[in-house]
């Protein structure tokens, strides 16, 4: 297995080092009219001062409800999506202002594996063609082609002499599987994951998660793993940042940040997730968030949550409302142990 | 915990339902055996993997399968039979004692008439009174079940509305038809977790407030330890395990079962503790083997398994039943005593339960 294998396992220099940062990212999208010619006629603030690093060997959780902007966010990391502003530095180098074929080299250092592994597999190609590809289009192993296909397969638990099957013929998790071994191809140092287990049956997500936990470790690999599932991500990630209407409302340590929630939205959040227990279950006590996700067109000024905050809502008095209309609070240490974006943060043990 | 299913009448009765589509590779045999019994008030949660036939039963039900399906067994509503019963019969009973509740909310509304309108139609059908009594009590439902600004949103069309509150306009449509029996088949898959728990209230409340017993139909364990009185268990179209909700997730008797409870990553355990998936797949429901269905996948599988189906059995009190032959072998065993917590895809024939050399493995075996 030595040829796939890295050398950026944590602890070694490199892992100082952020593979990923991301800085000030702002990502608008113009709505335009009716008609092909429509005018702008509005934003959407997709994506809001987003600032986060990842490290070699570390899975960063990125979590939010559908239409937080974390997809958006993780398209943007890519390259796939132009930044309004703000940056996306790949171990230093400023995605925006390399050259093609910098850009090139680059792009092989991150790949990403989608949600619904059979939009992205192409349904004419064998497994091996599929997983080939990147490897063609590089140029890369040539000479070994065959053994390294099958060796990628061995990696992710497929069965090696499958290669001349087609992606019909597997099952989702199987799928999910040829995904990311295409995405390991290239040897690529960052995984962007967007959704990976979502459409997978519980039983079979399993497998999925702990073969990503094993090629982490394996091979060093630093993975912005993006959900809305805060149960996966609790059992994945290193650190955990949640989104809420295009900005970052709190980030912190995984078990930290599970333990110690300090926003009312990640309160909330954490607190709406079923467990299988009944006991447990029917004892809990839920913070119950009102109302639904604002416009991202016309997102509330101040604090973005305050609309729906519980804390705004119940506890607070006129003049402490009147400062979340007016002031957007930063994401800040505030003394909770982590960064979180609340003027009136406070820790709450919800579990 | 579940005083209701002890007490109620009877409403619904399930027995022997089995559904097949034939198709071009074969008869699929979505549905081999199903059996229930649902008493008033009493809310059953029905959890299996994807293509175990949770569907297919709720839609024999209500009688919404296509012509092609064959039905054999027996569905009684309070007694009338409803396999075999004409169009005109069902009509009658469906989305009025029967609700049904979708994933997608727009499978049950009209994208060309207002929200109001179309809880009103349902209040004005079962009701002596006037329209303008009928929208005042369609705006009274909507904010019963937690739609924001009832008195505005009386008058969207579905498309202006989020797929929560959507939903949540279906809930108060099938209040209005005061349904003894609410099937509800994976009715907030679709949503964000914390528009989920808005959701899941709102069921409760339409259920607690009509009386009416529910079907609960979920893929999440989560959803159904918080919701259910009694649990039934699918596995390739047939219960595998049935009983009384803290059975069935503390002292699960089915290997299946215990499968399902150890793959869910669940945020009261440990960050560390590894999943445990089940390996394999569902098997295809097109010429199955005999024998049991999950053999292939089982941990403690023995030749009799490959050749004998194991019927459901009562395990220790009656209300629950499990359909494996070592099933008084699993009291006390917990998904870890089972199943390991290998990344590998499928079983090895020589390693059962365990990850051939050379793949992935749990923790222990990594350098
Ligand atoms: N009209 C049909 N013709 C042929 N096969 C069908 C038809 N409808 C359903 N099936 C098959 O019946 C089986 C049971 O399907 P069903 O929809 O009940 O599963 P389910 O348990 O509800 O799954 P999910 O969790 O994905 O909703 C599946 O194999 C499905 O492909
Ligand atoms: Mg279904």
């Amino acid at each position: 297995m030595t040829s796939i294998d890295h050398d950026a396992t944590p602890g070694s220099p490199d892992a100082l080092r952020p593979i990923l940062s991301v800085q000030d990212l702002v990502v608008h999208f113009p709505v335009r009219g009716r008609g092909l010619l429509g005018r702008t006629t509005g934003t959407v603030h997709a994506v809001c001062d987003v600032s986060f690093e990842i490290y070699p060997g570390e899975t960063l959780g990125l979590v939010g409800e559908s239409g937080c902007g974390k997809s958006t966010t993780s398209r943007a990391v890519l390259g796939l999506r132009r930044a309004t502003s703000g940056q996306v530095l790949f171990e230093d180098q400023d995605l925006a202002n390399l050259p093609p074929d910098r850009m090139r080299r680059l792009r092989r250092q991150m790949q990403i594996v989608f949600q619904d592994p059979m939009a992205s597999l192409d349904p004419r190609l064998t497994v091996y063609e599929i997983i080939a590809e990147p490897l063609r289009i590089h140029g890369v192993h040539k000479e070994d082609r065959h053994q390294y296909v099958a060796e990628l397969m061995r990696t992710v638990g497929l069965n090696s002499e499958h290669g001349n099957r087609y992606p019909h013929e597997f099952s989702g998790g199987q799928r999910q599987r040829i995904g990311i071994a295409r995405a390991l191809a290239l040897e690529p140092k960052l995984l962007v994951l967007d959704e990976p287990v979502s459409a997978l049956d519980v039983s079979i997500q399993a497998g999925v998660v702990n073969l990503l936990d094993d090629l982490q470790r394996r091979l060093g690999l630093a993975y912005l793993f993006v959900a809305h599932d805060l149960s996966v991500v609790r059992h994945v990630a290193d650190r955990v940042a949640v989104m809420y209407l295009g900005r970052i409302v709190e980030t912190g340590e995984c078990e930290e940040l599970f333990a110690n929630p300090a926003h009312p939205y990640t309160q909330a959040l954490i607190s709406a997730i079923p467990i299988p227990d009944p006991r447990k279950e029917r004892e809990r006590r839920r913070i119950v968030v009102s109302g639904e996700m604002p416009s991202p067109t016309d997102p509330p000024s101040g604090c973005r949550f305050r609309t729906r905050c519980p804390m705004f809502a119940d506890r607070l008095d006129d003049a402490q409302q009147a400062r979340c209309r007016q002031e957007t609070p930063e994401l800040a240490e505030r003394g909770q142990g982590h960064p979180v974006a609340c003027h009136f943060a406070e820790a709450v043990p919800v579990l | 915990m579940s005083t209701a299913a002890t007490t109620g009448e009877e409403v619904l009765v399930v027995e022997d339902l089995t559904v097949s589509f034939p198709t071009d590779d074969g008869l699929v045999q979505a549905v081999r055996g199903v059996s229930y019994r649902l008493r008033e008030r009493e809310i059953l949660g029905i959890v299996g993997e994807s293509g175990s036939g949770k569907s297919v039963t709720s839609m024999a039900i209500m009688g919404l399968l296509p012509r092609s399906a064959r039905i054999t067994g027996s569905i009684r509503f309070r007694g009338q039979e409803l396999v075999g019963l004409r169009e005109s019969g069902l009509n009658k009973l469906r989305g009025s004692k029967i609700a049904m509740i979708f994933q997608d909310p727009m499978t049950s509304l009209n994208p060309v008439h207002t929200v109001g309108y179309q809880v009103a139609e349902a209040i004005l059908a079962h009701n002596d009174v006037s329209k303008a009594q009928a929208r005042r009590r369609a705006v009274e439902l909507l904010d019963t079940v937690g739609v924001p600004n009832a008195g505005q949103r009386v008058d969207s069309y579905p498309y202006e509305l989020s797929g929560g509150v959507r939903q949540r306009v279906v809930i108060a449509i099938a209040m209005a038809n005061k349904p003894d029996v609410i099937i509800a088949d994976e009715p907030t898959t679709a949503l964000d977790v914390t528009v989920q728990a808005q959701v899941l209230d709102a069921l409760r409340t339409a259920q607690q407030e009509t009386g009416a017993a529910m079907v609960l139909i979920t893929h999440d364990l989560g959803v159904v330890a918080g919701q259910a009185d009694r649990v039934l268990v699918m596995y390739a179209g047939k219960p595998v395990e049935i009983g009384d909700v803290e059975d069935i997730y503390y002292r699960p008797r089915m290997p299946y079962t215990l499968g399902l409870l150890g793959s869910v990553p669940r945020l009261d355990a440990s960050r560390s503790q590894r999943l445990l998936p089940i390996l394999g797949s569902p098997p295809s429901l097109v010429n199955l083997p005999a024998g049991c269905p999950f053999t292939p996948r089982c941990p403690i599988a023995q030749d009799r398994c490959e050749r004998e189906e194991p019927p459901l059995v009562t395990v220790t009190s009656h209300p629950h039943r499990a359909a494996c032959h070592f099933s008084q072998d699993l009291a006390g065993v917990r998904p870890h005593d089972l199943f390991t917590s290998t990344s590998a895809d499928a079983r090895t024939e020589d390693h059962p339960g365990r990850p051939s050399a050379g793949e992935p493995t749990g923790e222990g075996d990594l350098p």
